[in-house]
């Protein structure tokens, strides 16, 4: 039998998993009791993999700071859990490959329209096939931008900005991006020929599984001020585009995964879970590794922007709205590992934060959020299901106290994907959405089957204990009008 | 030479085993695996090659770098693989693979395409040899 592993309530939707063996910091978990009772069951399974000891792994890692984090949508990841933050003492800290993952700064960008749902309702279905025939997606497809050898540096350094000088976009958005749509400190020459050579016709699609596209309208106002200070109202029409970095940062990862997994041997790292390849900050190949990173997630920024360009054409020929009509709300990503300034213990200090199915969600006052922002914390995405509600939230001063200024990102899985595609079918599933109001376009039925709402949490759980503990706010919540798959 | 894949459950991601009676018939299972995860393996027809070359100091190694140089292949020249043969040797500095894919580039109305793997992770990692032959297992983020 596996050790056990307890989680104890210490206030509200907030539990911690006390220190043990190898842990330089205790666990410690944001979360309702549905799924504290789920994380100890996997934990007591010794066939399962359990996202708590994978909350206990990475509180085993050098140079954590304060306590490994696990945000109410986690669920087990690899190396991380899904939902799990960490952050790391430059000096005596490491960088690591299984806290950003394969899609790095996989994010959402929310679009906001000047259409009501009532103006649109009737021409969902149109609306909704010509998003689906304008945004390239699914396995194998290419983007509108095509790239050379010379231009993917460019993406690589300038992100956003990259494609908006490319024509695809607006000045405007990149104001509205985390980091301005571009990461400091990216470096191509960090970056293997073979990453670069997969992502050249990659930019503007976006890609499968959990990825998507969403028509949404606004159903209810949560918090007034928050929600007029990002221009939302309500039944006005948004849309959210869920994507990442693509082969890019596919490749980036699996290449920094070999080359940390040497470094945990050479430094003689003491390292749990080999998933958990890193490497101290300071470090040549930490550095390297970061310096891709920046590099993944700038293409990352870069993606959304030619999709976001991609859907205002396409709502300029199915609504005849105008591309400066629809504004980029904000652009954030939910992989990632950036160094950033926290207070802890009373202290500023500078911390490579890790995010790994968890959004950066700064509270009032951070001069990083946009400026119409920075009274009330930059908004974050919280992808619901297909068929459920998704939320726009914010970030707050007890998140800045207590998770580094982190955020929920979705409702996250509870059904694995061989599970979901036994259980549903497709066809049904698409055909019961549109029963409920919900227009379902996608490339493929056994992906839309693995992804049926029934394979998730529940989002209003997951949203409520964001909520509870205080670390998040709800600011609105949107229903889905039609839905765009790879 | 006999030899099966399966998927086991993972939440998020996919998780793949691969038997085999010989340590090759186990990696040949796991990139059957691998591509089944994405496409109808079935109707993939064999019209066109690529060769693999690849190294590792662990066999464990050795079949992430299997499996990851067949994977990059989707975006490099856009296919996909059903059949696959190879060979490994066991050197004094680790082991050597090397194997042929036989596949075509993507049809999506004919190969039912279902979601796409971003990466090999080394997360329950394992290749052995059991009573029952050998193992080959990993977990694939998709």
């Amino acid at each position: 039998m596996p050790e056990r592993l307890t989680l104890e309530p210490v206030g509200p939707a907030r539990f911690r998993l006390q220190r043990s063996g190898g842990m330089r910091v205790p666990g410690l978990v944001f979360a309702d009791e549905e799924t504290v009772a789920q994380l100890h069951e996997e934990a007591s399974n010794p066939e399962a993999w359990s996202a708590l000891r994978q909350v206990q792994n990475v509180a085993c890692l050098p140079g954590i700071v304060g306590a490994s984090l696990a945000l109410p949508d986690v669920h087990p990841g690899y190396g991380f859990p899904i939902g799990g933050v960490g952050a790391f003492d430059l000096d005596e800290g490491v960088a690591v490959v299984g806290g950003v993952g394969f899609d790095i700064n996989c994010g959402v960008r929310m679009l906001a329209t000047q259409l009501s749902r009532g103006e649109v309702l009737d021409q969902v279905q149109s609306i909704g096939r010509d998003l689906f025939e304008t945004v390239p997606a699914g396995l194998g497809s290419k983007g509108e931008l095509r790239l050379s050898v010379a231009e993917i540096d460019h993406v690589l350094l300038e992100g956003a900005a990259y494609a908006v000088g490319q024509g695809f976009g607006l000045d405007e958005d990149l104001a509205f991006i985390e980091e301005g749509g571009r990461i400091e400190g990216a470096d191509p020459t960090c970056v293997s020929a073979l990453a670069k050579k997969r992502q050249f016709g990659q930019v503007g699609t976006l890609g499968s599984g959990n990825h998507y596209l969403e028509l949404q309208f606004v159903e209810k106002v949560l918090d007034a001020g928050a929600a007029a200070a990002y221009g939302l109202g309500l039944d006005q029409i948004v849309i959210s585009i869920h994507t990442g970095s693509r082969a890019l940062g596919h490749q980036i990862g699996q290449d920094y995964l070999k080359e940390m997994a040497d470094a945990v041997s050479k430094y003689g790292l003491d390292v749990p879970e080999r998933e958990l390849a890193c490497a101290p900050i300071g470090s040549a190949e930490a550095r390297r590794y970061l310096a891709a990173v920046a590099c993944g997630a700038n293409c990352a920024f870069a993606n959304r922007q030619v999709i976001a360009h991609l859907v205002r054409t396409s709502l300029e020929r199915t609504c005849g709205t105008k591309p400066d009509a629809t504004r980029t709300v904000y652009d954030i990503g939910h992989n990632n590992a950036k160094i950033e300034e926290h207070s802890v213990d009373g202290e500023r200090r500078r911390l490579l934060v890790h995010r790994k199915g968890s959004t950066r969600a700064f509270g009032p006052g951070r001069p990083e959020a946009p400026e119409p922002y920075r009274h009330i914390g930059h908004p974050i995405f919280v992808g619901g299901t297909m068929g459920t509600a998704s939320y726009v939230m914010r970030g707050t001063d007890v998140g800045m106290e207590t998770t580094f200024g982190s955020g929920i990102h979705g409702a996250g899985r509870a059904l694995s994907r061989k599970k979901a595609a036994k259980r549903f079918w497709g066809d049904t599933v698409i055909s019961d959405l549109a029963g409920s109001g919900v227009l379902v376009f996608a490339h493929s039925k056994r992906g839309v089957a693995e992804e049926a709402p029934g394979a998730y949490k529940d989002v209003e759980r997951v949203v409520g204990a964001a909520e509870a503990a205080g670390i998040n706010r709800a600011v609105v919540k949107l229903r889905p009008l039609a839905v765009i798959k790879g | 030479m006999s030899g099966s894949f399966e998927q086991l459950d993972h939440t998020a991601d996919l998780g793949l085993r691969a038997r085999g009676d010989t340590l090759e018939e186990a990696f040949r299972q796991a990139a059957r695996g691998l591509f089944d995860a994405m496409v109808d393996l079935e109707r993939v027809a064999p019209d066109r090659r690529h060769t693999v070359s690849c190294t590792s100091q662990t066999v464990e190694g050795l079949l992430v770098e299997w499996l990851s140089d067949l994977l990059a292949q989707k975006d490099l020249s856009g296919l996909l693989f059903g059949e696959f043969e190879l060979e490994i040797a066991s050197r004094e500095d680790g082991f050597a693979l090397h194997g042929t894919a036989r596949g075509e580039p993507l049809a999506p109305g004919r190969h039912d395409p279902k979601a796409e793997v971003k990466g090999i992770s080394y997360l329950g990692l394992r290749v052995e040899e059991t009573a029952d032959g050998w193992i080959a297992e990993c977990v694939l983020d998709v």
